[in-house]
């Protein structure tokens, strides 16, 4: 057991779980005023409702013993055996317990990140249910193939750092299934409003790249060399994304935008998270560079060709994002950085990147087929959709019999 | 009695309540709202996903006068928020039929000041 390597996790798991808020406003600030409500009691309905679910079952199904590759058993159910002692197949110097909440805030996010696909239309007991099972059925048994010991990914020798493939990809490609299933909101492409409040956005969008420093270099488990240098690429990307969107916006549509400049940040801070402990600082610059350039195109070209309605973007900024850099990775991964890591393709190892790509394959598939037939069923048993009336009022109104803002006093 | 509308730029508020006081002409109703003339409206771009029919926000100045008050109203309106630029703004002026003062019941040219 290590006091400083506990304080560290403790502290970054406080972070995590800050960015769950962070994200409310960042995509609170993107929606109509009427549904500003709606946004932020979904994330903190994730972080209620999915804390207790890790407890009770979510732990023990990511983590716990075992089961052919596939899934934990349910020996660890309501932490059963979860103490004060290290268990030293995840982290030998830190009690099982922190490590236990440090991920829960993990499980927390990755549904949380999911609305941005189908915020201002769906209801909200349906969301509740649907996060329960997307949860338990997709996140839990994904988090074991990749973090598990036993894991099938992991032994695969796939390698995420901080959950670019179980958070961002899985997150991301369930969003593009949740737009597609929902279908787009009422008046979309051509009669939206803008976003109705950026200042909040560009307020969460700087809560999440803060918090995101406890989810990379938090993820180093220990307060050492490869926290910082996980916290330093981290930084690096984001910063690199950040600016790559700008300038991007610059050149193709004129002007620099605060939105697109906080979009590429979050890009950059999702591309480095699979690689933030196993690539060097420098690379991080062509991790994030690389990333916005991606999304960029994505979001303004391929989201309008195709017309679907990710309204906030969750599928092309996670989903995409998540997967240039798990790919990423594959490619300047450098045991230099970490032994325990891999080196990448321009390392020497070709055979990493097909490994990630295998590991992203994966993924996608069981992440969007999962996701999809959970959603078909939920809306025959009790419809995904609020009425059109109730969506030309508004959600904050109709799901929940609030107004985030007055007019009159 | 006349009940006039005015459109102006925000900025020039200032200026044309300035001018009105100086008239005897200090009740005003003012509201913020958004609107487009000749001026047109700025287009605002997210995400690449042009938002199209843009507005401008204006000013509006609802004020209500007996009849020999109305030319100075409009004189001191125009003096305070003309720059000679498109999207200065308009006047409205309406003929008003009715008016009373609630804490008194009083009525029309009375109530009006």
């Amino acid at each position: 057991m290590n006091s400083g390597d506990t304080a560290w996790v403790l502290a970054a798991s406080a972070l995590v779980l800050l960015m769950t808020p962070g994200l409310a406003f960042f995509y609170g600030g993107l929606v109509r005023r009427k549904n500003i409500l709606s946004v932020l009691m979904q994330c903190f309905m994730m972080i209620c409702l999915i804390t207790i679910q890790w407890v009770v079952l979510g732990y023990s199904l990511s983590f716990g013993p075992d089961v052919k590759g596939w899934i934990g058993n349910l020996s660890w159910m309501g932490l059963n055996g979860v103490g004060q002692e290290p268990n030293a197949d995840y982290a030998a110097t830190i009690p099982h317990q922190v490590f236990m909440i440090f991920q829960a805030m993990f499980a927390i996010i990755t549904p949380a990140l999911i609305l941005g696909a189908f915020a201002e239309r769906m209801k909200f007991s349906s969301f509740c249910v649907f996060s329960l099972l997307w949860a338990t059925l997709v996140y839990d048994p994904i988090c074991h193939w990749v973090w598990g010991v036993g894991g099938m990914l992991r032994m695969q020798g796939a390698i995420d750092f901080a959950g670019g493939t179980v958070v961002h990809i899985n997150a991301g490609i369930a969003a593009l299934a949740t737009a597609l299933v929902l279908g787009r909101r009422k008046g979309y492409p051509d009669r939206m409003s803008p976003p109705h409040n950026l200042p909040f956005a560009v307020l969460g969008a700087g809560l999440l790249w803060f918090g995101w420093f406890g989810f990379n270099a938090g993820s180093a488990l220990g307060a050492n060399g490869l926290a910082g240098n996980a916290f330093i690429t981290t930084h690096i990307a984001a910063s690199a994304a950040g600016l790559t969107w700008a300038l991007l916006d610059w050149k193709i549509n004129n002007h620099p935008t605060m939105l697109g400049m906080i979009t590429g940040a979050v890009a950059g801070l999702v591309a480095i998270t699979p690689a933030a402990g196993f690539v060097s600082p420098v690379d991080a610059i062509w991790i994030g560079a690389g990333v916005s350039i991606i999304c960029y195109f994505f979001v303004s070209f391929v989201k309008v060709k195709f017309g679907y309605d990710d309204s906030l973007d969750a599928f092309g900024v996670h989903g995409i994002g998540g997967i240039w850099g798990a790919l990423a990775t594959g490619l300047w991964a450098n045991k230099a950085v970490n032994s325990a890591g891999a080196d990448g393709l321009f390392y020497g190892n070709p055979g990493q990147f097909l490994i990630q790509a295998k590991a992203v394959l994966v993924t996608l598939v069981y992440s969007f087929v999962v996701t999809f037939v959970l959603l078909k069923v939920i809306d025959a048993v009790m419809g995904l959709r609020v009425s059109e009336q109730d969506e030309t009022i508004g959600l904050d109104l109709t799901q929940h019999r609030e107004a985030g803002y007055t007019i009159i006093e | 009695m006349k009940y006039i509308v005015a459109i102006i730029q925000p900025d020039r508020l200032d200026e044309v309540l300035q001018n009105l006081n100086d008239k005897q002409i200090p009740l005003v109703t003012v509201s913020s709202c958004m609107g487009r003339g000749r001026q047109k409206g700025i287009s605002e771009v997210y995400r690449s996903h042009k938002e199209a029919g843009g507005l401008l926000k204006k000013t509006k100045l609802e004020i209500a006068v007996n009849d020999e008050f109305a030319k100075p109203c409009i004189e001191a309106i125009t003096k305070g928020a003309r720059t000679g630029h498109v999207g200065d703004g308009k006047i409205f002026v309406l003929d008003l039929k009715e008016c009373v003062r609630i804490r008194t019941g009083e009525t029309d040219g009375v109530a009006i000041g």
